[in-house]
C-alpha cells in the first residue's frame, strides 16, 4: 500500500501541474451554471404575430390589443389581405398568422359565433405549437371578456363554468432556471469523472510512460485506483463549486439532504470513472478517445431527461434512458434539490448505478492489459 | 526439460527456447534460442524491422510469446511475469520520463514503485542526482533537459532498484556521440557492479562495446558471438562490414 502513496503522489501533482485541467475544473461549472439556464429556456417568448384583419370592427381591434400586450407575443405585421401574410411567414416576419374574417363583429354579436383562422409556422415546431396554444388561450380569454360584458349581473350563470388552478409543487413559480439547474450539475460530474479520467490514461499510452509502468511491479489495480481517486475527489470539488454557484447565483438552497446528494453522487463518479477506464482501454491516442466519449456524452445528455422528459420518448428511448448513467443522477438531483427526497427514495436509482459502476468497473480492469 | 532451464537459470540471466511470436501471419520474431550469462553486455543487433524490439518486449513480460519460453531473472516469463518486474529495469525506445515532473519528482516516483524505503530512496537519489551532475537541475522539470540528460536519467532510474537485467531499447538514439560515449561509460559501471545488461542497437561502434552481440535479421539470430570472434570468422575489418553483409539476405523491407 506504501506504493499507492508515490502513485497518488504522482498523479495529483500532474493534474495540479496542468493549467488545462485546472481551468476546465473551475471554469466549466462555473460558466455553465451562469450562461445555461438562463438561456436554454423552454420558455417560448418573442413569437412573432402577423394579423390579416379583414373586419376592422371594435371587437378585432380589441383581441388585437389583447394579443399586443401579451408578453409572448409581438405584433410585427399587419395587413388585410391573406396572401401577404403567406408571404410573412415564408420571409420568417411572422411565426403565426390570425385571420379575422369580414363580419368577425357582426356574426359574434347576431348569431353569437364567429370563427378565427390560425395559420403557424411549424418549422420551428414547439415554437408554433405554443405559440398556437397562447394564441388559443389568450382567443379563449377574450371570449370570456366579451360574455361577462354581455351578461347583466348578478343574474345566474347562464354557462356553468370550471375553472383550473394549478399549484406547481417543488417549483412553485414554474422557474426554468430551478428546473435546468440541478440537471446541469449533473452533466458536469460526468464529463469531470468520464471524459477527464479517460483523457489522463490514454495520454500515458501515447506518451509511452504506460510502458514503464508495465514492466513495473505496480498492479493492475494499483495503477487504476491511481488514476480514479484523483478524478473521484475532482468530481467532489466540481459538484460543491457548482453548488455554491447554483446558490448565489440562482438562489437554489439544496434542501436539507445535501449529504444524501454527495452519497449519490460518490457512488455515481464511481461508475462513470469506470465508463472512462473503459474508453481508455480502447482506444490509443487522446483524440480517439475524445471522439469516443463524445459519441456517448451526446446520448447519455440527450436521453437523460435533461432536456425532454424521458416519459414522452418512444419505447426503445425510454429503455436506453434507463440504461443511461445520466439519467438516474439528473432524477436524483432534482429530487434532492427540489424536493428535499432523502436516501430512502432512491433506493432503485442507488441499486441501479451501483450495479452499473460495479458492471462498468469490472469491464474495465478485466480489458486492462498490462500485455499484449 | 523445464527442470533443465532451471538449472541453467542459476548461471545465466536470460535463457531463451524458441521464442516466437506471431501477428496473424506475420511472424517478428522467428523462434530464437539464446543464452546470457549474469553480468554481460549482450547486444542486439537488427535493422528497423528486424524483431528486437519485439523480442526485448516478451523478455520483459510486456508481450506474450506465441510459442518457446524463456527464463530472466530466474523467472518463467510465461507463468511469472509479475515476479520478474521487480528484478529487471527497462528503459524503452518512447522517452519514458514523466516531462511534466521534476528530476527528484520522477526518482521519487520511480523509486517508490519499486519500493525502495524512504531512507534508501533519498540517499540513491542524493547520488543518483551528484553521479549525475544534476543537483541544481534536482527541481527542474523533466521536459526542459536536453535530450542526452534524459536518456542518463532515464537509465540511472531505470538501475535505482539495483536490479538483476536492465533492458536497454535503443537507449542513445538522437544522442550526441561525447552523450553516448558518457552513457556506454554508465553502461560499463553498472555491469562491473553485476547487472546483466541487453542493450539493441543499430549504431555498428556501440556493436563493439558489447561482450558478445546478436544479429538479427528477419526475425531469425543469424549470428551470435563476440564481435571480436565475428570478424575473424567473416574476415571483416568492422562490425560494420559484417553487419552488412548479414543484413543484405533480409527480404523485409526496413523502414
Amino acid at each position: 500500500m506504501n506504493k499507492m502513496k508515490y502513485i497518488l503522489r504522482k498523479e495529483f501533482k500532474q493534474i495540479f501541474r496542468d493549467p488545462a485541467i485546472l481551468r476546465l475544473i473551475f471554469l466549466m461549472p462555473a460558466i455553465q451554471l451562469l450562461i445555461l439556464p438562463f438561456a436554454a429556456d423552454y420558455e417560448i417568448k418573442n413569437i412573432n404575430v402577423g394579423i390579416v384583419d379583414h373586419d376592422h370592427s371594435t371587437y378585432s381591434r380589441g383581441l388585437i390589443q389583447k394579443i399586443e400586450f401579451s408578453s409572448y407575443f409581438n405584433l410585427t405585421e399587419y395587413s388585410d389581405s391573406y396572401q401577404m401574410g403567406l408571404q410573412w411567414i415564408e420571409s420568417e416576419t411572422a411565426d403565426l398568422i390570425i385571420e379575422i374574417p369580414t363580419n368577425f363583429e357582426k356574426n359574434l354579436v347576431r348569431e353569437s359565433e364567429a370563427t378565427l383562422f390560425l395559420a403557424v409556422n411549424a418549422v420551428n415546431g414547439p415554437k408554433g405549437n405554443l405559440g398556437a396554444a397562447y394564441a388559443s388561450n389568450i382567443i379563449r380569454s377574450y371570449n370570456q371578456d366579451i360574455r361577462s360584458e354581455w351578461i347583466q349581473w348578478p343574474r345566474m350563470n347562464p354557462e356553468p363554468q370550471i375553472e383550473v388552478v394549478a399549484s406547481h409543487w417543488y417549483n412553485p413559480t414554474s422557474n426554468y432556471q430551478v428546473f435546468m439547474v440541478p440537471g446541469i450539475l449533473a452533466v458536469l460530474l460526468t464529463m469531470v469523472g468520464g471524459f477527464l479520467s479517460a483523457l489522463n490514461i490514454v495520454r500515458e499510452k501515447e506518451i509511452g510512460t504506460i510502458e514503464q509502468l508495465n514492466v513495473s511491479p505496480i498492479k493492475k489495480h494499483q495503477f487504476i485506483l491511481g488514476k480514479l481517486i484523483p478524478f473521484w475527489l475532482l468530481g467532489f470539488v466540481v459538484l460543491t463549486i457548482g453548488l455554491m454557484i447554483s446558490y448565489v447565483i440562482h438562489g437554489i438552497i439544496p434542501g436539507p439532504n445535501l449529504g444524501t446528494l454527495y452519497l449519490f453522487s460518490g457512488i455515481y463518479l464511481l461508475a462513470i470513472l469506470g465508463f472512462g477506464l473503459l474508453v481508455s482501454n480502447f482506444t490509443d491516442t487522446q483524440q480517439q478517445a475524445l471522439m469516443v466519449a463524445f459519441f456517448f456524452m451526446l446520448i447519455f445528455i440527450l436521453l437523460s431527461g435533461l432536456y425532454t422528459p424521458i416519459e414522452s420518448m418512444p419505447k426503445w428511448a425510454q429503455i436506453v434512458a434507463w440504461i443511461n448513467p445520466v439519467t438516474y443522477l439528473v432524477d436524483v438531483c432534482r429530487m434532492v434539490m427540489l424536493k428535499g427526497s432523502v436516501l430512502s427514495d432512491m433506493t432503485f436509482h442507488l441499486v441501479a448505478i451501483g450495479f452499473t459502476g460495479v458492471l462498468l468497473n469490472t469491464l474495465a480492469i478485466w480489458t486492462y492489459a498490462k500485455r499484449t | 526439460m523445464k527442470e533443465n532451464l532451471y538449472q541453467m537459470s542459476k548461471s545465466y540471466s536470460i535463457i531463451a527456447e524458441s521464442l516466437t511470436k506471431t501477428f496473424g501471419s506475420f511472424t517478428a520474431v522467428d523462434s530464437i534460442s539464446f543464452n546470457v550469462s549474469a553480468g554481460e553486455i549482450f547486444g542486439f543487433l537488427g535493422a528497423n524491422g528486424a524483431g528486437k524490439t519485439t523480442a526485448m518486449r516478451m523478455l520483459c513480460g510486456l508481450s506474450k510469446p506465441t510459442s518457446g519460453s524463456a527464463v530472466v531473472a530466474g523467472f518463467n516469463i510465461d507463468k511469472e511475469s509479475e515476479s520478474i518486474k521487480q528484478r529487471i529495469g527497462y528503459m524503452s525506445q518512447k522517452f519514458s520520463l514523466y516531462q511534466d515532473l521534476t528530476v527528484s519528482e520522477n526518482i521519487e516516483f520511480y523509486g517508490g514503485i519499486y519500493g525502495l524505503g524512504k531512507q534508501k530512496l533519498a540517499q540513491s537519489a542524493k547520488e543518483l542526482l551528484h553521479r549525475l551532475h544534476l543537483e541544481k537541475d534536482a527541481r527542474t522539470l523533466v521536459r526542459a533537459l536536453p535530450l542526452g540528460w534524459k536518456q542518463k536519467l532515464s537509465f540511472s532510474i531505470a538501475i535505482m532498484h539495483q536490479p538483476s537485467i536492465v533492458f536497454l531499447d535503443e537507449p542513445t538514439g538522437g544522442v550526441d556521440p561525447v552523450t553516448r560515449r558518457q552513457f556506454w561509460q554508465m553502461i560499463y559501471e553498472a555491469a562491473d557492479h553485476g547487472i546483466t545488461i541487453f542493450v539493441t542497437t543499430h549504431y555498428m561502434d556501440e556493436a563493439e562495446y558489447c561482450d558478445r552481440v546478436a544479429i538479427m535479421v528477419d526475425g531469425k539470430i543469424e549470428a551470435l558471438d563476440s564481435p571480436q570472434q565475428m570478424k575473424e570468422q567473416m574476415k571483416a575489418e568492422d562490425m560494420n562490414e559484417v553487419f552488412y553483409r548479414l543484413a543484405r539476405t533480409a527480404t523485409r523491407a526496413s523502414a
